[in-house]
């Protein structure tokens, strides 16, 4: 049997599926979390029940990819669970009344029940069941209340079909059970409240979000070097070490199998930076580098997403978002991005038109370095000073801005306008919080530590059967002509389509110069994106789309990696540099767009 | 008197009495529940080509600068 979890965004179908089937899967205090329906197993009295999350939706007419699939989820249900949410029990019959339309059972779970209460909302169970012609069940879902007997309910099997009716009736209908079942207390403003508030004024919203980002970028890099230093490093050093150093010698300390498992020893010690074995580097690039900023970074992500934070930040950059012909939503992409593109390439999905994905796609993978990368930019540039880390990041929000700027102008078409619920703030569950992390640390565990572990392999391969050898000779000179980076820097850039921290890793041995990793850094993060990411997109934008992004970003990085080599001189830009930079902004405003009419005229 | 979203102040209460747009306007706001006869409370105005945000009920929602000159409140006085 076939259980569908139908509702509207953020109502919290998601914990509803996590507590139904055990399964974690990730949901937010954000509109939009489930962009692809999931589907669980559950075993009720001998029998094994599916239960399918699906998207959310405001109506059965969709506006966007997410909201398809919600509709073309229905034809698969025996029952559907529509899960309400009771504190906006208005918007919510809506859906509610559309879907009595079809011919599937359904029972409502009115969820948030406690919310609700605490805001003084009184609903009349029994009579909305009347109204409704079908069982209302009261539910909490983070803490399980009404789960019972809502399980209990999915034998229901009667059919209450409602007549087809147009928006208005549907309205007038609304308005009447409204009317009879629901009762609010005016409570009067507290805190909450607020603080809800003075985060969307633009005015004190502003400076707030730079506050909030700036801090979690503080406590990101406390718990980040933290770990690192009292934690993974000492591990190494301490107990790893000695144990890899016994097979080392057990293997003859050379040979290739000594080689592709510990790596060459330097100085006769195993350098876990620069070895490069399975065993060595291998391990010690997701685990010990790069591990801690992941935790670091997903807890910072987890708290701010289930706060309901995140669409706060989404409304304050709408206008900056318009610049580049996106709205305020697609902040949300990109802050994804940062811990890892693929999910964040999945988010794009829920933009409305092909070039708002195309543009928020491409300056997600251009600019948008993820935490593995940036755990080894920061690992590799930390010794030279933050000032040249300061400035990758500038770097690739210029590149971020400018390239925006100019697709804005070169694709046909108008970005459409935010249309966004901004949900209430809640207190996280700190024991949701952990398992979201948990479930995210886990997912980073099972892919990276493969990904970084194959690399490895191919890199003693290519290095053993001379590839690296001849890239060198033929393809490195042009590096070293563009870009100033050494030849051998070739090996870093072809892995980087496996994965970035990897190609960084590559770096370490070179005895880069700091101007020299300030470049390579920057133009890793630009050129291509790993194959995770590569996969992805092309299935979400299609080959074409994704060719042009792909050009977009090779075009990008000989533009951006000579600059840097031109204009980067004893730790920043030189006044040249500046020059060249302010100049072409200039340029950039001034060069009228395809798409130049006045905003009014925006159809839709 | 009638003003569009942009034009309501900050704090003022008023009601949907029109859009100016097209079908697919009038749909996506009315899956949110704003349509003709709901009554708003402006939260706070758009900044620099921002969005306009807005009570209804217990909902808050935010709506583009473009999408909010297209949207007709009147308010009683």
């Amino acid at each position: 049997m076939n259980v569908l979890l139908m509702g509207n965004p953020n109502v919290g179908k998601s914990v509803f599926f996590s507590r139904l089937t055990g399964t974690s899967i990730t949901s937010s205090n954000y509109p939009g979390t489930t962009v692809e329906f999931t589907e669980g197993k559950m075993k009720r009295e001998d029998e094994i029940v599916n239960i399918i999350d699906v998207p959310g939706t405001y109506t059965l007419n969709p506006t966007n990819k997410a909201e398809e699939v919600a509709v073309e989820m229905l034809e698969k249900g025996d029952l559907i669970v529509n899960v309400v949410d009771a504190t906006n029990l208005e918007r919510n019959l809506n859906l509610t009344l559309q879907l009595l339309e079809k011919d599937i059972p359904l029972i409502v779970a009115l969820n948030l029940w406690d919310e609700a209460a605490h805001k003084g909302i009184e609903i009349d169970i029994e009579k909305l069941e009347e109204h409704l012609g079908v069982p209302v069940i009261p539910t909490v879902a983070t803490k399980g209340t009404g789960f019972k007997t809502l399980i209990d309910k999915f034998d229901y099997r009667k059919i209450n079909k409602r007549d087809f009716c147009n928006v208005d009736q549907r309205w007038a209908e609304i308005g009447n059970i409204i009317e009879d079942v629901q009762k609010i207390e005016h409570r009067h403003h507290s805190l909450m409240d607020i603080m809800e508030d003075i985060t969307i004024k633009p005015l004190s919203g502003l400076p707030i979000s730079l506050l909030v980002l700036f801090i979690s970028f503080k406590i990101i890099r406390f718990i980040g070097e933290g770990l690192i230093g009292y934690l993974t490093e000492p591990f190494f050093d301490k107990i790893y070490r000695p144990l890899i150093m016994s097979i080392s010698d057990f293997l003859g300390s050379d040979g290739f199998v000594h080689n592709l498992l510990i790596g060459e020893l330097i100085n006769g010690e195993i350098d876990f930076g620069q070895s490069f074995g399975i065993l060595s580097t291998g391990i010690f690039i997701p685990l010990a580098a790069v591990l801690p900023y992941i935790i670091a970074f997903y807890f910072i992500l987890g708290l701010l997403e289930d706060t309901g934070y995140l669409p706060r930040l989404a409304v304050l950059m709408d206008n900056i978002m318009h610049k580049v012909g996106l709205h305020g939503f697609s902040i949300i992409p990109m802050i994804l991005g940062l811990g890892c593109n693929v999910p964040a390439a999945l988010a794009a999905r829920t933009l409305e038109s092909r070039r708002e994905k195309f543009i928020a796609s491409t300056l997600m993978a251009i600019a948008i370095p993820c935490m593995a990368q940036i755990a080894m930019i920061i690992g590799l540039l930390a010794p030279f000073g933050s000032q040249y880390i300061i400035y990758v990041f500038l770097l690739l929000a210029m590149v971020w801005i400018t390239v925006g700027l100019i697709l804005n102008k070169l694709i046909p078409g108008f970005s459409s306008d935010l249309l966004l619920e901004i949900p209430s703030f809640r207190i996280p569950s700190f024991f949701t919080v952990l398992k979201k992390l948990w479930m995210r640390i886990s997912g980073f565990l099972r892919e990276a530590i493969p990904f970084v572990l194959l690399g490895v392999f191919i890199v003693n391969l290519l290095y053993a059967l001379g590839v690296f050898e001849l890239l060198t000779i033929y393809l490195g000179p042009l590096l070293n002509k563009i870009f100033g980076l050494p030849k051998e820097a070739i090996s870093a850039l072809m892995m980087g389509f496996l994965r970035k921290d990897l190609a960084m890793g590559l770096l370490a041995p070179l005895g880069l110069s700091a101007k020299q990793l300030v470049v390579a850094s920057t133009i890793l993060a630009i050129y291509f994106p790993c194959v995770a990411t590569f996969v992805v997109l092309i299935r979400e934008l299609g080959i074409i789309d994704m060719l042009k992004s792909a050009l977009v970003m090779l075009s990008t990085t000989f533009i951006v990696g000579s600059f840097v080599n031109f204009a980067f001189h004893d730790g920043g830009f030189s006044l040249a540099g500046w020059m060249v930079i302010i100049g072409f902004f200039i340029i950039l405003k001034i060069i009228p767009g395809v798409n130049d009419r006045k905003f009014s005229e925006v159809e839709y | 008197m009638k003003y569009t979203l942009n034009q309501l102040k900050q704090g003022e209460n008023g009601k949907i009495i029109g859009f100016e747009g097209g079908f697919g306007l009038k749909d996506k706001l009315d899956a949110l529940g704003l349509r003709e006869g709901t009554y708003i409370t402006k939260i706070s105005d758009a900044f620099i080509g921002g969005p306009v945000t807005i009570k209804i009920n217990n909902t808050k929602l935010a709506i583009g600068n473009g999408m909010a000159d297209k949207i007709i409140v009147e308010v009683d006085i």
